[in-house]
């Protein structure tokens, strides 16, 4: 997992997988300002999905619907097949979509080791009693999971920042914890928003490296939310393009910097 | 059924059986309700002023009292009385800023309420320690506040209303619309809403946070004095009032933490609401409910809307 | 350079969660635990034992119960007071009718009815959040005071409206009432708080715990993470409200012996959560370090006279202890709003590299 990582991007992966998650015609209002209008689209299982689009597009809502955060006015996530026309925070996360922050998230009180064992939450199940004694099962099974997070540790390349209280790390440092604990709950659909924001070169290259190694060692599918165009060309699969809460472009890196709608959000040409 | 009878509709046919009683009853709760609007005013003022929610505008009403009343005790001319304990009130915002708030700039409000619950206490020891414990009395008519009462024939009975009572409504509403006009209107007031928001941010345009904390809590110093005379002038002057002033959080909930109309509001709510079940539905539950049901009140609002009756729906962003 | 670590490996991770993984640590704890379970029995004067150090462990209890639930949860509480009486009452009321039973047993079961308490006033803490539950917290406070007065069926309809402990005896021994001895009840005491102790330290570093934790510091993220805020918040005010509810009726059945309703007071409520602020949130050890410092500081300003021939008056020097106190508030929010748990904490690492500087 240290090697140079420049693996090749298998395209048949995306064409003709299977859907995992699908956004159908979803609205999402605060009062009197409409979020996402309308918003269509699909991600399949294996895929890194980008979600890009000018600030204030409606992408960190986005996620938010798909997490069961915000409930959507209008319009059905179907997830793992089941249809719904909102998502609980719970069910989301015990059915496997787990996510990291634009603002960094993190619980401030605790330390990396901590916080990345709170993403285990729900593989942990021994109850109030044996709690209580835990000398026993509940010691086993905090060993156990343990382990886990010390296998994250590993992977993230941060074993020295293990007994450190998060608030005092570094953003960087920080936002690799989030991606840690993020990783601790085993997801099946991991939603990452701008995991690069604020980072240098070396750390964008770590932080790629790390996703597409998720990606492809433990099959998770990504969708991720980023402003660098270098990177979302790299790594995505394919890309949505959302402006004015309203999607605008949807199809592979290529196509969508070839669109003619997308150049012009991004210039703020007047539409 | 009796029972149902009793909840449901006894407590109604009274009222209307004896609306001269109701009246009074109404007056009273009118009345309890303005005093109350005037201590939340005080702790709006600072909130509004610092995000600070100020557990020692209670100590600070008594310790008003107390020192106007001592000062006179002494043979001081009550007006002079007045404005030196004005001036103590000055010299108190000035320590408080000084000793306290200046070292606790942009904590979190919790650490700063804890703060503001140790100043407390440390007021009340002082307090006694330079006053005594008993309770004294207002000085009342030395101030020149009305005293006596007016009789009003009304629905075959009489209404009376003290003339202290009407004065205390009075400087209530003069108090809330002076402050009200400050915050608006002056540039010291939009630095007041600024600090309020964030103390760096404040800092940052240049605010002068120690001028503004001295002004806020000289002007809640202020408003102090006056809800100490006032109900002072009803019931003695004593650290009672201290437990009392914790009252002034139930009236916040309904009206708003920041909001000085809403001080009345929240407070003539609690009020009314306080009075009217204590007379008509207290003897069934045996009475003396007036320690908890302003809090209950609060809780019921609380529950339907989290951000209090005024308060702004808050989005979290995440 | 006697607080080295250097040698100490941890080669599993069950030796790494080691409640005390520093070797000095553990010989600390074991002589801690020695000096209370037999120096202070043997050594201690009676007023010691009585004034100092069973109030001192009743307190440190309550002030575990609501560091759980503020320091631990981050949910702010200003009921301690009464969830104590309910504790204290509940006790009174079943020793009344179970006379037989042993009153250690009824101590510990009157626990169960804080929490039952507890968890309804707490039931509110899912829809407010943050200062606002301070007015719940009130409602509860006051709310249960009336009730402790009103509810004559309490106090068994006695005139004065107080409780009095009845004599109760257990293996050969008096252990409440009027002439039971104070080192039996302190050593009651003791080994109810160790326990208690033991059982809340490991809920804390377990999964519950965590739980709470999250909850206290984003609890949006904890419920994205699956948390549900319900288990959560009411687990921790029935664990916080259970510890309070045995810590009133070891206040009012092995200390004061007899109570009323001024004894559950919202001064009360203050002074404990004063401990925990002093003692540090979130650290069991700060909670008896609060309760320490601010039951003992007053005993001992109280004594401060008298000890130098001069002649104060007893009510002056309450006043002085209600300023000392306030000041003292003042000063540790300035100068450690963590408390004495984090200065204890960073005096162990001045320890460490000493005689170094870093």
């Amino acid at each position: 997992m240290n090697a140079h990582v420049e693996a090749p991007r298998a395209p048949s992966r995306a064409a003709g997988g299977e859907v995992l998650l699908r956004v159908d015609d979803v609205s999402l209002s605060f009062g009197g300002v409409k979020a996402i209008r309308g918003v269509s689209f699909d991600i399949l299982k294996g895929e890194i999905r980008a979600i890009i689009g000018p600030n204030g597009a409606g992408k960190t809502s986005m996620l938010n619907v798909i997490n069961g955060f915000y409930h959507p006015q209008e319009g059905t996530i179907t997830f793992k097949g089941s249809v719904r026309s909102d998502m609980r925070p719970y069910e989301a996360a015990s059915q496997g979509i787990s996510r990291t922050f634009q603002n960094v998230a993190l619980f401030r009180g605790m330390t990396t080791l901590d916080n990345i064992m709170s993403g285990r939450s729900l593989k942990m199940h021994r109850n109030f009693l044996w709690q209580l004694l835990y000398y026993g099962p509940a010691r086993q099974e905090e060993i156990a999971n343990r382990r886990k997070v010390e296998e994250i540790i590993d992977f993230l390349e941060i074993p020295q920042i293990r007994n450190t209280p998060v608030g005092r790390l570094p953003y960087g440092l920080q936002k690799r914890v989030e991606l840690g604990r993020a990783l601790a709950m085993e997801p099946e659909l991991l939603l990452l928003d701008e995991p690069m924001a604020g980072m240098n070169l070396e750390e964008k290259e770590d932080m790629s490296r790390f996703i597409l190694d998720v990606n492809q060692y433990f099959g998770t599918t990504i969708a991720l939310i980023e402003h660098d165009m270098g990177v979302v060309m790299d790594l995505s699969d394919r890309v949505l393009v959302l402006d004015y809460g309203q999607k605008i472009a949807d199809g592979t890196p290529d196509e969508v910097k070839a669109d003619q709608d997308v150049i012009d959000a991004y210039l703020g040409v007047a539409h | 059924m009796d029972l149902l009878y009793d909840i449901l509709i006894d407590p109604f046919v009274q009222m209307f059986a004896a609306p001269d009683f109701l009246l009074q009853v109404l007056w009273e709760g009118f009345v309890a309700g303005t005093l109350y609007a005037l201590l939340a005013l005080g702790f709006v003022l600072i909130f509004k002023a610092s995000g600070v929610f100020n557990f020692a505008q209670g100590i600070m009403v008594v310790f008003a009292a107390l020192s106007l009343v001592g000062l006179h005790a002494l043979g001081v001319p009550a007006y002079l009385a007045l404005v030196l304990a004005l001036a103590i009130m000055g010299v108190l915002a000035i320590s408080v800023e000084r000793v306290v708030l200046r070292h606790l700039v942009n904590q979190p409000d919790i650490i700063l309420f804890m703060a503001t619950i140790g100043i407390t206490y440390f007021l009340i020891g002082l307090g006694e320690f330079v006053f005594g414990g008993e309770p004294k009395s207002m000085i009342t008519e030395e101030l020149g506040l009305p005293t006596g009462s007016t009789d009003i024939e009304i629905f075959g009975g009489l209404l009376i209303m003290q003339h202290i009572d009407i004065a205390a409504a009075v400087i209530a509403a003069l108090l809330v619309g002076g402050l009200a006009f400050f915050f608006s209107v002056t540039r010291i007031g939009r630095a007041l809403r600024a600090v309020a928001d964030d103390h760096q941010a404040a800092l940052s345009v240049g605010i002068s946070l120690n001028q503004i904390w001295v002004i806020v809590w000289f002007a809640a110093g202020i408003v102090a004095l006056a809800t100490g005379i006032m109900w002072g002038a009803r019931s003695d002057v004593s650290f009672a009032l201290q437990i009392i002033a914790l009252k002034a959080l139930p009236v916040l909930v309904l009206g708003g933490f920041t909001s000085v109309p809403g001080a009345i509001i929240g407070g003539l709510i609690i009020g009314f609401g306080e009075k009217l079940f204590e007379i008509y539905w207290g003897g069934l539950i045996g009475g003396g409910i007036e320690s908890w049901f302003a809090f209950v009140i609060a809780l019921i609002f609380l529950l339907f809307r989290p951000q209090g009756l005024f308060g702004e729906k808050i989005i979290e962003r995440i | 350079m006697f607080y080295r670590e250097a040698g100490q490996f941890k080669t599993s991770y069950e030796a790494d969660q080691a409640l005390f993984p520093v070797r000095q640590d553990q010989i600390g704890i074991v002589a801690v635990l020695a000096i209370a379970f037999v120096a202070v029995p043997v050594f201690g004067s009676e007023f010691f034992i009585t004034s100092i150090m069973i109030p001192f462990l009743v307190f440190s209890l309550a002030a575990i119960g609501l560091n759980i639930l503020t320091g631990y949860c981050g949910q702010i509480s200003i009921g301690t007071g009464a969830f104590m009486g309910v504790g204290a009452y509940s006790c009174y009321k079943m020793t009344t009718f179970f006379p037989d039973v042993n009153i250690i047993v009824l101590v510990l079961t009157s626990g169960f009815f804080s929490a039952a308490i507890g968890m309804i006033f707490g039931l509110p803490s899912l829809r407010i959040k943050g200062f606002y539950l301070v007015v719940t917290t009130l409602a509860a406070q006051f709310f249960l005071e009336w009730c402790f007065i009103r509810i004559g069926w309490l106090y068994n309809y006695n005139d004065s409206g107080a409780i009095e402990v009845p004599h109760r005896e257990a293996f050969g021994l008096i252990l409440t009432g009027a002439s039971a001895p104070p080192v039996v009840r302190y050593l009651v005491v003791l080994s109810i708080v160790c326990v208690l102790t033991m059982l809340a330290v490991n809920v804390i570093r377990g999964r519950i715990g965590r739980s709470w934790m999250m909850i206290r510091d984003m609890d949006i993220a904890a419920e994205l993470m699956g948390v549900r805020p319900l288990y959560a918040k009411l687990s921790a005010f029935a664990f916080s409200s259970y510890y309070c509810g045995v810590a009133g009726a070891l206040m009012v059945f092995f200390w004061l012996g007899a109570a009323e309703v001024e004894s559950f007071d919202v001064n009360h409520s203050f002074l404990i959560l004063f401990m925990v602020i002093v003692g540090g949130l979130g650290s069991i050890a700060g909670s008896f370090m609060g309760a320490a410092f601010i039951w003992i500081l007053p005993v001992v300003i109280r004594g401060f006279p008298g000890t130098f021939g001069l002649d104060v008056g007893a009510a002056t020097v309450e006043h002085i202890n209600f300023m000392l106190i306030g000041g003292l508030i003042v000063f540790f929010l300035i100068v450690e709003p963590a408390g004495l748990a984090r200065l204890w904490s960073v005096g162990r690492q001045k320890l460490r590299v000493w005689p170094f500087p870093y």
